[in-house]
């Protein structure tokens, strides 16, 4: 399986996690978010940056309730709640915008 | 949240590579989590070799996971035991070990490193007042 973005093909899983994290572009996440039908503003890009260094920090992708905690911390309470998070990513904060930002489905997230 | 909070320790007695234990214990922590426990980690054996810095897997085609443990702070995980002997017939010191901050986010109470040398006696206390001990 692969996503295609500005004519390169990128390899994904079965759920559609970029296989290669190293090959990451923004352009990934744009391609997947059309798919979804979903257009990226600013916020979103706060969250999918974020992941990406905590990422490159700690070699995981955060539980949903750590990126809630972290993300409070770091871009102010009123962003660190999951309300505020499901809206910019319906289908799950982390699991959405890990996919976005071509990080390894969470773990612990099935 | 939870009625019933339990002292959940995990024992960690393996080298971080050449096995899967340490990853699998790692991830064990991470997704046990969400429940709510009190969480210890304790370390003997060549389990210390888990907690190193500068660790470099390049040579044996690996992830490095040792970044991990420094978020552990952020998943509940309260204390982190070495057992002193341990490190000491590795020729390990608190010094090659990496640091793990705390932060309860709720009262804002902060600890630099909740990393901790501890003796024999002190690991059996700690082993004792512990409800569940996961061995890996």
């Amino acid at each position: 399986m692969g996503i295609e973005v500005n004519g390169k093909v990128y390899e994904v899983d079965e759920e559609g996690y970029l296989s290669n994290i190293q090959e990451w572009e923004p352009g990934v996440a744009e391609v997947m978010a059309k798919e979804d039908n979903l257009t990226l503003t600013d916020e979103h890009w706060d969250i999918i940056n974020f992941l990406r260094e905590y990422y490159e920090e700690y070699q995981i992708a955060p539980a949903v309730r750590v990126l809630t905690k972290a993300v409070g911390k770091k871009l102010g309470k009123d962003k660190g709640n999951s309300k505020y998070l499901y809206g910019l990513f319906p289908y799950g904060p982390a699991k959405q915008a890990c996919r976005y930002a071509g990080l390894p489905k969470p773990t612990g997230c099935v | 949240m939870s009625e019933v909070v339990k002292k959940f320790m995990y024992l960690n007695r393996k080298a971080p590579y050449g096995t899967i234990y340490a990853w699998e214990s790692l991830e064990v922590v991470l997704i046990g989590a969400a429940f709510d426990q009190e969480v210890s980690l304790m370390f003997m054996d060549d389990g210390v070799f888990q907690l190193t810095k500068g660790q470099d897997t390049t040579g044996i085609g690996m992830k490095n996971f040792s970044p991990t443990y420094r978020t552990l702070g952020d998943y509940e995980v309260k204390s982190i035991y070495v057992d002193a002997d341990s490190l000491v017939a590795r020729g390990l010191t608190q010094d090659d070990l990496v640091q793990v901050a705390w932060e309860d986010w709720e009262s804002g109470e902060e600890k630099e490193n909740i990393v901790e040398v501890v003796d024999a006696a002190r690991v059996k206390e700690i082993m004792e007042e512990s409800d569940v001990i996961f061995s890996f």
